[in-house]
């Protein structure tokens, strides 16, 4: 179980967690929501101990993970599996080598089975015989079906997804929602995946959470969510152009504009 | 900041200068901490011994020919301008004792520095720019990996062990190549060239020109690789922690070697 508890972080004096609650249930999949810059991948970074949260609490079975130094981070990082917006596949070494990579810093397996292991994570997620391929050589959905098989290989118990369908065609971003859906399944982890696209939340979530300037604003289930009556939620989830999110954009994209302005006099 | 617009002048510029030099105060103090973090690692299990080895070939077998053709022609010029200079107070005879010092105390060094200082510096810093705006470094850590231990501490080790190697070779055909000149060119005495050549060469001025390579080495690797790390913003940005890593470990080599001349002699 994941306990977040007033978790607060800022760059400079851009406030960008605000305080942010939630709890993400064993063996679930919590889904955040939230437009582009609020905060989403900043949420799941904190968590997985890549920034430094200013205040608050990550508790993982227990533990809190923003007290940690290095070394027990190091530590409890290897309950986490993550798959990155752009898959990250270390494009020096071929699908083989990034699939095998955390089984062979850590020592999982020895040498002559790790080729079979990477075999059978591979097929996990629908792919078979691509070992030898650089990632170059991949299309984007498969970049990220290797992104996850490389995110599961170490056996973790907590999966973090970030975006997992940002970027690919409907039919590929389905795929990925299956596997989402079939991991969870098969090997029970526990799930955070943070996205905008309602389509992919509404099937893969078992609780969605909506992130808005910093703070969860409401946790529900996808049907609970479907039928918000908080006008902020409600406006994001039926992608309406007109709502209190855009009222307030627009405000600070004026503020940002106005400031924009004195500051170029400034230096001139 | 109503009151941005009121600056006159002077404050503007003060601003802009004293901005520039707090962000260099502030880069300056990263790069040491990450000399501690890589200090930290650099003995914790497992080793890195495999990584090293190829960041080692990358710097050393990569940069071997450019070096050595530079060694070469700078042995090869010295050789000709010392000539020509020598020969008006007819002193032509030291011209072996001059290259042969130069080069190992001062050119050798330098030279092997500042070239590597361009291909490895650049290829290092747009390597781990490249992997930190495609998230590739915090992919690393999710996958239970210190970047400093993997990425950072064999390409500095590797680099500091590498280029004393090169700096030998690059001593070596430095001084064959002022010898061609002066012998077959100019028409120099073989033998009393040879014989000065080594008259006054002591064997501290080839230790301390490998101890010179060995801080450059260390000091390209580390700052190239800290303006990998702190690149941002995609490509453009690697393109900017590219340049920034050459200029600044470029000019490492050049002061540096002045504090360690001074030191040594």
């Amino acid at each position: 179980m994941i306990e977040i508890r007033g978790l607060k972080k800022s760059f400079g004096v851009k406030v960008v967690l605000d305080g942010v609650d939630l709890t993400v249930p064993r063996g679930k999949n919590t889904v955040v929501i939230g437009g582009s810059g609020t905060g989403k991948s900043v949420l799941i970074k904190c968590i997985v101990g890549l920034l430094r949260a200013n205040e608050g609490e990550v508790l993982i079975d227990g533990e809190d993970v923003t007290k940690m130094d290095e070394r027990e981070l190091v530590r409890a990082r290897r309950k986490f599996g993550m798959l990155f917006q752009g898959a990250a596949l270390f494009d020096s070494m071929n699908v083989g080598e990034n699939v095998a990579f955390a089984l062979r810093r850590l020592h999982l397996y020895p040498e002559h089975q790790v080729r079979d292991v990477v075999e059978e994570k591979l097929a996990m997620v629908g792919l078979r015989d691509i070992q030898h391929l650089m990632p170059a050589e991949l299309s984007g959905g498969m970049k990220k079906r290797v992104g996850l098989a490389r995110a599961i290989a170490a056996e973790p118990e907590i999966l973090l997804y970030d975006e997992p369908t940002t970027g690919l065609d409907p039919i590929m971003a389905d795929v990925i929602n299956e596997l989402v859906i079939s991991l969870r399944e098969s090997l029970g982890v526990t799930s955070i995946s943070i996205t905008h696209d309602m389509a992919s939340a509404y099937k893969i979530a078992d609780h969605i959470a909506m992130l808005y300037k910093g703070m969860i604003v409401e946790v529900g289930t996808p049907e609970e969510i479907r039928n918000t009556r908080n006008p902020v939620v409600s406006q994001f989830v039926e992608g309406r152009a007109e709502g209190p999110i855009t009222a307030e954009h627009e405000d600070f994209i004026r503020f940002v504009h106005r400031s924009g302005e004195t500051g170029m006099q400034g230096g001139r | 900041m109503a009151d941005i617009g009121k600056r006159n002048g002077l404050t503007a510029v003060l601003d802009t200068f004293g901005t520039k030099v707090f962000r260099m105060v502030e880069h300056l103090g990263n790069i040491f901490i990450l000399l501690l973090q890589c200090l930290g690692w650099l003995f914790r299990p497992p080793s890195e011994i495999r990584n090293i080895v190829k960041q080692m070939e990358e710097v050393g077998i990569n940069s071997m020919p450019v070096v050595l053709v530079t060694a070469t022609f700078t042995g090869m010029v010295l050789a000709l301008q010392s000539w020509s200079g020598f020969q008006r107070f007819q002193a032509t005879s030291f011209v072996g004792s001059v290259v042969a010092l130069s080069i190992t105390r001062e050119l050798g060094p330098v030279f092997a520095g500042l070239i590597v200082s361009g291909r490895v510096g650049a290829s290092i810093a747009a390597e781990l720019g490249t992997m930190k705006v495609t998230e590739q470094i915090d992919a690393l850590v999710t996958l239970a990996t210190n970047p400093v231990k993997y990425l950072v501490v064999p390409r500095v080790v590797a680099s500091t062990l590498v280029l004393p190697v090169l700096v030998i070779m690059a001593d070596l055909v430095g001084i064959l190549g002022g010898y061609f000149v002066s012998v077959y060119l100019l028409g120099a005495n073989p033998y009393v060239y040879t014989e000065k050549t080594f008259q006054y060469l002591e064997s501290w001025d080839i230790y301390s020109g490998l101890i010179k390579a060995a801080v450059f080495g260390f000091l390209i690797a580390l700052i190239s690789c800290y303006n990998g790390f702190i690149a941002e913003g995609g490509a453009e940005g690697v393109g900017r922690a590219t340049t920034r890593a050459v200029v600044a470990s470029s000019m490492a080599v050049l002061v540096s070697d002045y504090f360690m001349t001074s030191l040594m002699f």
